[in-house]
């Protein structure tokens, strides 16, 4: 866990910042806890991938964020608990295809992951 | 040995920015835009049928590829603008790339066979040829975008081996397949 700085007092060059710390210094004053379900690397490319499309069936993502099957099963169904993409299973003929959505709450997370990113580095600009 | 918070942020953004481009270019080809094209190929498969000469056959079928290609360019540009990713990026880029050269081909082809008078070998040559550029351009699409161009290649194919039916695969090729991939398109990936 990261020392407190002192007070009023500058922290070393190359320290880490603890998030909390940041809060209430960006312009709003306002930094959102960060979202640890899309801030993993793959999930948060799943969501980003998803934002810019509509729907997207499992090898398409799976190919157009470099995963593997189970990487994408694992991480997909983390998301679906969380409620940020719905998997769709169908037939067709007999071949089984999933496909992938982003939902309204999937949007809103990635939109206040964007902005809590924003803050954090209007917040060391603003230093 | 830690980055500073501000730089992973900014690693951060750049990372979701990069991959909601290769998405939005992903399935940028618009499905409403090619049941567009599909919708207008059929009327100018129907008034070249009637066409009294190969000089207006052909007029008429460089008109429909000129109102193609406006339309192909507007509703790719709506598409993505409808999904705030820009237009020109890395696979737009490769899908252009991929797309361009088999129909330049087939513009250079075009004027021997016209030259030569052989009118009757160009819907082949057409169907050959854009169904190459899709095949190619679709790698860097979502998959129905190539099987599209294969079934291109196949009815250019057969109006290549059967010249008679040259007219139907032209409709077939450029108004029913058009009709039936766009609407998949724009069923399954956003527009």
């Amino acid at each position: 866990m990261a020392k407190p700085s002192p007070a009023g007092g500058r922290r070393p060059r190359g320290e880490r910042e603890p998030l909390r710390e940041i809060k209430g210094k960006s312009e709003a004053g306002q930094v959102p806890d960060l979202d640890k379900v899309i801030h993993e690397r793959m999930r948060l490319a799943i969501v980003s991938a998803l934002a810019a499309t509509d729907t997207l069936g499992f090898n398409e993502l799976k190919s157009l964020i470099g995963a593997t099957d189970g990487n994408l099963s694992v991480h997909a169904r983390k998301l679906e608990d969380a409620g940020y993409i719905v998997t769709t299973k169908r037939f067709e003929g007999r071949v089984p295809k999933t496909e992938f959505k982003l939902t309204a709450a999937g949007r809103r997370a990635l939109e206040r992951y964007v902005d809590h990113m924003e803050a954090l580095i209007r917040a060391v600009r603003e230093r | 040995m830690h980055q500073p918070l501000h730089v992973k942020a900014e690693d951060n953004l750049r990372f979701i920015r990069e991959t909601m481009e290769r998405a939005g270019s992903f399935t940028a080809v618009s499905g409403w835009g090619e049941m567009g094209i599909g919708a207008t190929a059929l009327v100018a498969a129907w008034l070249s049928s009637v066409a009294a000469s190969p000089d207006r056959w052909l007029a008429l079928w460089l008109g429909e590829a000129a109102i193609a290609v406006a339309i192909a360019m507007a509703t790719t540009t709506w598409k993505v603008r409808d999904h705030r990713v820009p237009l020109v990026s890395g696979p737009a880029r490769k899908f252009a790339l991929s797309f361009v050269p088999p129909m330049i081909a087939g513009a250079l082809l075009t004027i021997v066979l016209v030259t030569r008078g052989e009118h009757a070998l160009l819907p082949a040559v057409w169907m050959l040829l854009y169904g190459a550029a899709v095949v190619s351009a679709g790698t860097f699409s979502v998959r129905i975008v190539p099987v599209m161009g294969a079934c291109f290649m196949i009815c250019g194919a057969i109006a290549l081996v059967v010249p008679d039916i040259r007219n139907v695969m032209m409709a077939v090729a450029f108004g029913g397949l058009h009709l039936v991939f766009g609407a998949a398109i724009a069923r399954r990936h956003g527009g």
